[in-house]
């Protein structure tokens, strides 16, 4: 399987890459694997598009080993963006039983927190600017 | 002494001491950074035991390390609820030490930025591990629609623990509880000032009602 990042050697001198990742390239994927995709697109300056998002598990991760790989100077972490879950989801025991609580599947964007900058965000809109360092 | 009567006092006997012996549930007091955490926890603390928790800042990140209040006895209705407060770091998803350089000095704001990082996932890890209850806390006078905060109730709502919203701050001119309400209307929002100490009544009959 190709790299999802940095697929081309030649690093184009301005721009920003980004990586859209579909839902079925991270299926087969474990937890660490997904939150390692994302981080070294990040810290290459990448912003990562992920077309199903995380699970809250996985983005509970994501949030403690960005926090693991923050340096002064080098990295400041992430910006990520998802659209506010607008109803409450059925996570009772029923709902869980008849499968209702199926992780819906939200677009989630992913930046390095010093290249992106959310200008909006509602329930049907993310609107972000993005800078190359 | 009737062999009836002898075993209904032996059951009582047996559950009173289960009852007794119950672990105090673990209350997670979460939020982004400078919601008044730490301001809520003393606040609670002090009206219960009479020590406070740890230092209040208005610089972000005070809080560094959880921190457990055990058996905090909370009357309501003549009953006593018994909890232990777990006062958490603000979480978030970026630390730049620069923040901080108009407050402390590089040495210093490098420190905390560190000392913030390795709190967040000590948050992160609490909540995942090692909390019975949460109590997500807002600034009442800032947008509670941020991406910090969407996960959290995500993150709360997939591990069915139960959950108040502390929509904090209220003394402030700008305060909204109304747009936390809108926010999050699948949870029960209390407003409150912790720092004035505004409608804490309120504040321990949901935390009676919610992790009693």
């Amino acid at each position: 399987m190709p790299k999802a990042t940095n697929a081309d050697d030649s690093e184009p001198s301005d721009g920003v890459q980004i990586d859209l990742i579909s839902g079925e390239r991270m299926d087969g994927m474990a937890t660490m694997e997904k939150i390692r995709m994302i981080l070294d697109g990040v810290h290459d300056g990448n912003i990562v598009i992920l077309e199903e998002g995380l699970t809250p598990d996985e983005e509970s991760r994501l949030i403690e080993v960005t926090m693991a790989e923050i340096s002064p100077d080098e990295f400041n972490g992430i910006e990520i963006e998802t659209y506010p879950k607008s109803e409450a989801r059925d996570s009772s025991l029923l709902g869980r039983i008849m499968g209702s609580d199926k992780v819906e599947t939200k677009l989630t964007v992913i930046g390095p927190a010093n290249q992106i900058e959310t200008l909006h965000k509602d329930e049907t809109l993310i609107s972000a600017l993005v800078s190359r360092n | 002494m009737g062999l009836f009567t002898e075993l209904k006092d032996s059951i009582s006997r047996v559950t009173d001491r289960l009852f007794s012996e119950q672990e105090p549930k673990r209350i997670g007091i979460y939020g982004p950074p400078n919601a008044g955490k730490t301001t809520l926890a003393n606040r609670i603390a002090r009206d219960w035991t009479g020590d406070a928790i740890g230092a209040e800042s208005h610089i972000p990140h005070e809080t560094r390390r959880a921190r457990r209040k055990e058996n905090v006895d909370i009357e309501r209705n003549g009953k006593t609820v018994t909890i232990d407060i777990v006062d958490t770091p603000g979480v978030t998803t970026k630390v730049d030490y620069e923040e901080f350089t108009d407050e402390l000095d590089e040495e210093d704001a490098i420190r905390r930025s560190r000392e913030a990082t390795e709190g967040v996932a000590e948050a992160m890890h609490w909540l995942r591990e090692d909390v019975d209850g949460v109590i997500y806390v807002l600034d009442s006078a800032e947008d509670p629609i941020t991406q910090v905060n969407t996960m959290l109730i995500g993150i709360i709502e997939s591990r069915d623990l139960p959950v108040l919203i502390f929509a904090n701050k209220t003394d402030l001119d700008d305060s909204s509880v109304k747009r936390i309400e809108d926010a999050f209307p699948q949870h029960t929002t209390v407003p409150l000032s912790a720092k004035e100490g505004d409608n804490m009544d309120e504040v321990y009959d949901k935390i009676a009602e919610y992790f009693g």
